[in-house]
């Protein structure tokens, strides 16, 4: 029973191990057949989470339910994306080397493993094990003195809040006398009085979370990061690793402290309209796109919070729905970042998208799709995340949570449409044509964007299949 | 006689704990004392895993510090590396040199 229900993740760890040990090996060139290999590896991972049994392993260590399928799955499409989005990349800038895609590989079993962590000490080495492999890749452009710089920023505030983390974890194991979930909520629920240290413990953990989701106030490594990592690097960052993260902090926020809803409220709603706020003010005077691009994840980690901070069924089926949607939508704009190249030279600035609308109208229509979907212009995906956790907040009865989002999606809206505005009415000189995995990422997530509004009930389906299985 | 009981552990694992990111934020010379900051931390945590597990007579509390322990061998080889390939493109690792990246 334990090893089935961990089929997935020991697929990869020694798909993983297989791939690497053929990397070792003296062979001319062989990042191609290793980047497919590790696509196979995260198919067949998906696969097999599509058809894992439900239930506990390893003495409460590790679960598996619909909630941790949907993540799965969501971690799974973001990483694989990334990849695809990274090989053209690197090959260009001289940087396809078979680590890379292991890495990313690594990366994604350990983000498996937070998604299905059922005791502390799972879900710390899940997430070190997703930091440790990001640390690497943020810094993987070895010449650059910016990627070095974005690696080490990254490596010295991660390992702060793995600390945090951990200090936390220390108090709660201290306080509740076990480090499993279970057995947490049991020592929460049962107490006269939660006592002190468990609350502190809990503290801890959410600062140590808010720092992997990159929520307002810890959100300041963010913009440097995005700015220096090589841009498929960045592109991965902003996607699979904040679903991991938010799926963690919603099973500790509603499994094990789920009695101590006040004080983690209170908490996430601050973090909440911080994060909203600040992603919409502090985009509005960038010029680097990639920095822009930070500042917008920051704003959008804010709304899908909100879907937390209500508390209730709809609110996390609302947030389940929002970051489904996030991922998509901004695979979908970094493949456009990652096509912007001019005589070879990879392009950074908001200005260097000058007269894509004449030079390159897919490219551009599909731009203005996920800056639109991003502003919440309907009917697009991205209007309908945020209106479900719109409506999430107003069913809850917080309505400074709603007017403060639907303000900062209306400053937010200034930028996305600045980019819009550069590309059809400024003029500039054409791009480097565009590889074809560009424009079949481009294809697939702009068809999503545009055609969400036909067919959300699946969707809408799982997050509530996801949902039900989590609150139990 | 003066016992030593789970107050004291966790006292001095809260004050090494507090040193450490003091450490790290109001350091301004090198980037190698952010590094021994963080292990500081790492020790105050394996402190406080270690009291609470002699004090609730679980062994759990030290298997999680042996984990601890691993993975933080790990985080400074990785750590490390980076600043080195840091050092070659920048030729210096002071805290305030750390600034390329910023707006």
């Amino acid at each position: 029973m334990n090893w089935t229900l961990i089929l997935p993740e020991l697929v990869l760890a020694l798909g993983g191990l297989v791939i690497l040990a053929a990397g070792v090996l003296p062979r001319r060139d062989t990042s191609f057949a290793i980047n497919m290999a590790v696509l196979g590896t995260l198919l067949v991972t998906a696969v097999l989470v599509l058809s894992q049994p439900e239930g506990v392993a390893f003495l409460g260590q590790y679960v598996s339910d619909a909630f941790t399928k949907f993540m799965k799955l969501l971690v799974l499409a973001g990483a694989a994306l990334g990849l695809l989005l990274a090989m053209d990349w690197n090959v260009k800038e001289g940087l396809s080397r078979f680590e890379f895609p292991v890495l990313l590989l690594f990366s994604s079993l350990g983000m498996l493993i937070m998604v299905s962590a059922n005791d502390l000490i799972t879900l710390y080495l899940g997430l070190e094990l997703l930091s440790l492999s990001l640390y690497v890749i943020a810094a993987f452009n070895r010449d650059s003195e910016r990627s070095s710089e974005a690696g080490l920023k990254y490596f010295v505030l991660g390992a702060l809040a793995s600390g945090m983390l951990l200090y936390g974890s220390s108090l709660i194991y201290g306080f509740a006398g076990s480090t499993n979930f279970g057995r947490i909520a049991d020592a929460v629920g049962t107490t006269d009085g939660t006592p002190f240290g468990l609350v502190v413990g809990l503290v801890f953990v959410l600062a140590a979370l808010a720092f992997k989701i990159s929520a307002v106030p810890f959100h300041m490594w963010t913009p440097d990061v995005y700015e220096g990592a090589p841009t498929p690097v960045t592109a991965f960052f902003a996607t699979a690793p904040k679903v991991a993260a938010i799926a963690l902090l919603t099973r500790v926020a509603a499994g094990p402290f789920g009695e101590l809803v006040e004080q983690w409220q209170q908490v996430l709603i601050l973090a909440s309209l911080g994060s909203m706020i600040l992603g919409a003010l502090g985009a509005i005077g960038q010029r680097n796109i990639k920095r822009l691009m930070a500042y917008s994840s920051i704003g959008h980690i804010g709304y899908a919070l909100m879907g937390l901070a209500v508390a209730s069924e709809i609110g996390i089926r609302s947030l389940l729905l929002y970051m489904a949607i996030y991922v998509f939508t901004s695979v979908g704009t970094f493949a456009v970042l990652i096509a912007m190249r001019r005589n070879g030279r990879a392009l950074e600035g908001v200005e260097d998208l000058a007269g894509l609308g004449r030079t390159d109208p897919a490219m551009a229509l599909g731009m203005t799709v996920f800056m639109l979907s991003m502003a919440g212009i309907p009917p697009l995906a991205g209007f309908f995340g945020k209106l479900y956790v719109f409506l999430a907040a107003v069913q809850g009865g917080y309505w400074t949570l709603a007017v403060v989002g639907v303000l900062t999606s209306a400053i937010s809206a200034y930028y996305y449409l600045r980019v819009i505005k550069v590309m059809y009415f400024d003029a500039g000189t054409a791009l480097d044509p565009r590889p074809a995995s560009l424009s079949a990422v481009l294809a697939g997530t702009g068809l999503f964007t545009v055609f969400f509004f036909v067919f959300p009930a699946p969707f809408l389906a799982a997050a509530q299949a996801a949902v039900a299985a989590l609150l139990g | 006689m003066l016992s030593i009981g789970l107050g004291h552990y966790l006292t001095v694992s809260a004050i090494l704990f507090v040193l450490g990111v003091f450490g790290i934020f109001l350091n301004r010379k090198n980037i190698i004392v952010i590094l021994m900051s963080l292990e500081l931390i790492l020790l105050a945590v394996n402190l406080n895993m270690v009291a609470f597990s002699a004090a609730l007579q679980d062994l759990t509390g030290q298997i999680f510090a042996l984990f601890v322990l691993t993975v933080a061998a790990a985080e400074a080889a990785i750590g490390l590396a980076i600043v080195v390939i840091y050092f070659r493109n920048r030729g210096s690792i002071e805290v305030e040199d750390v600034s390329t990246l910023k707006g």
